[in-house]
């Protein structure tokens, strides 16, 4: 209901203004040419002046400025690339410095171990053979020493025997005599007590 | 009579009569807009220009994306060859479109809803365009007229159709921005005008019309001026790169 009087409203307002245009001058004023030639004037005036100015002092300052910005960008893309290779080259110097480094630092780690179980072997070389000399020094201590304790067994035990005799009778006894048993004896025990 | 909708586009003297001969040539509501409008633009792209900087401020940026979007449209429709007329199109655009928003605002004076501010701009573009395209083709300019791949009975009317919408290019140029900023400005009258007759109750969806039509009138006055410059370019190219 509002929507049709607002619209009837609108065509009579048309309707109606139409009737005072008739009425009035004529209609639009754009149609009367008394001010053509001022706007004319005008138009060429204004806008000559902002065409001369904006084509002599203003745009070139503008397009020089974006020239300006775009090479400057270029430029330092170019040296951010230039940037780049340089690192680039670093780096790869950089890894075959650490690629020597870490073979001669296998090297030096594979001499270090080579020496070193060298100098055991010899040192341990060394030693076995010292050890072999003792061994077989002290086995021939213990051989001689072995000879005289039978010897030294015997001495005792004459000893000993004409002590006891001496004691059990009271009189001397030759130690020839005694000796000749005591070896007597020890030569028939000598395998129960020796093994050999 | 301040209802009636045709009266803003009333124009009338400031100051005193000048004539030149028999030539009225006063300073009236209409110089002072145009006037206006050239100063605003050039304020704007003097502040725009002055700072040379490499990250740009706003105004400095304004300046650069509006001279960076009229040059790519320049060269996307009339190509390389057009880049001598880059200033004029970059000046036309700007004033068509300064006037265009200097009208949007209320009770100012829009010089572009006058057919024959319109007309002039669009019978100068006409003429050096045609200027253009004689110096740069002699008479093969006229090649214009008679398209390729035509059969030769349907020529002499097609070169007589072309001839006319050839002629008719400055009329249908002015009378496309004056109409539309007239209909727009004479629109938004009309509305305003039932705010008040259907007072506080009903004058309440007329408003939002009114407001609803502030919007697409903007978007108008920026697109008319587009469109303007457009054309323009488009004429230019028939005349620089001449292939029909």
């Amino acid at each position: 209901m509002i929507k049709k009087i607002f619209f009837q409203s609108i065509f009579f307002n048309f309707f109606f203004l139409r009737e005072v245009f008739a009425a009035e001058s004529g209609g639009m004023p754009q149609l009367d040419p008394e001010f053509w030639v001022s706007q004319i004037f005008w138009l060429i005036i204004t806008f000559g002046i902002l065409y001369i100015v904006l084509s002599k002092f203003i745009l070139p300052k503008i397009s020089s400025n974006l020239e300006l910005r775009k090479s400057q960008i270029q430029e330092n893309i170019e040296t951010a690339e230039k940037q780049r290779e340089i690192s680039e080259v670093k780096l790869k110097e950089y890894d075959e410095i650490i690629l020597k480094s870490k073979l001669e630092a296998k090297n030096i780690f594979k001499n270090a171990r080579e020496k070193i179980i060298k100098d055991i072997n010899l040192k341990k070389e060394t030693l076995d053979k010292q050890i072999e000399d003792e061994i077989s020094n002290a086995e021939e201590e213990i051989k001689t020493l072995k000879k005289d304790a039978t010897d030294k067994i015997n001495k005792i035990a004459i000893e000993t025997s004409s002590d006891l005799l001496k004691k059990l009778i009271g009189t001397e006894i030759n130690n020839s005599s005694i000796s000749a048993i005591v070896d007597d004896l020890s030569k028939k025990n000598k395998d129960k007590y020796y093994g050999s | 009579m301040a209802a009636n909708p045709m009266n803003q586009f009333e124009v009338y003297r400031i100051g005193p009569e000048i004539k030149i001969g028999i030539f009225d040539i006063s300073f009236t509501n209409a110089s002072l807009f145009m006037i206006v409008s050239s100063f605003a633009i050039l304020f704007i792209f003097n502040l725009g220009s002055k700072k040379k900087s490499v990250i740009p401020n706003k105004i400095q940026l304004l300046a650069e994306l509006s001279y960076s979007f009229v040059a790519k449209m320049i060269s996307d429709t009339a190509g390389s060859k057009a880049r001598p007329y880059f200033a004029f199109i970059f000046s036309l655009f700007m004033f068509v479109l300064f006037c265009n928003m200097f009208g949007m605002i209320p009770y100012t004076f829009t010089v572009t809803s006058h057919i024959i501010v319109t007309f002039m701009l669009a019978a100068f573009i006409f003429i050096g365009v045609t200027i253009i395209g004689f110096i740069k083709h002699g008479f093969g300019y006229l090649k214009l007229f008679v398209p390729s791949g035509v059969p030769i009975v349907l020529l002499p009317l097609i070169v007589v159709i072309e001839i006319i919408s050839y002629l008719s290019r400055p009329i249908s140029l002015s009378v496309r921005l004056f109409a539309n900023m007239m209909a727009g400005h004479t629109m938004m009258k009309v509305f305003g005008g039932f705010v008040v007759s259907l007072g506080i109750v009903g004058g309440w969806l007329p408003l939002s019309f009114s407001v609803a039509l502030t919007g697409l009138e903007i978007l108008v006055a920026f697109l008319q001026a587009y469109v303007f410059a457009i054309l323009t370019c488009i004429y230019l190219n028939d005349a620089l790169n001449l292939h029909h």
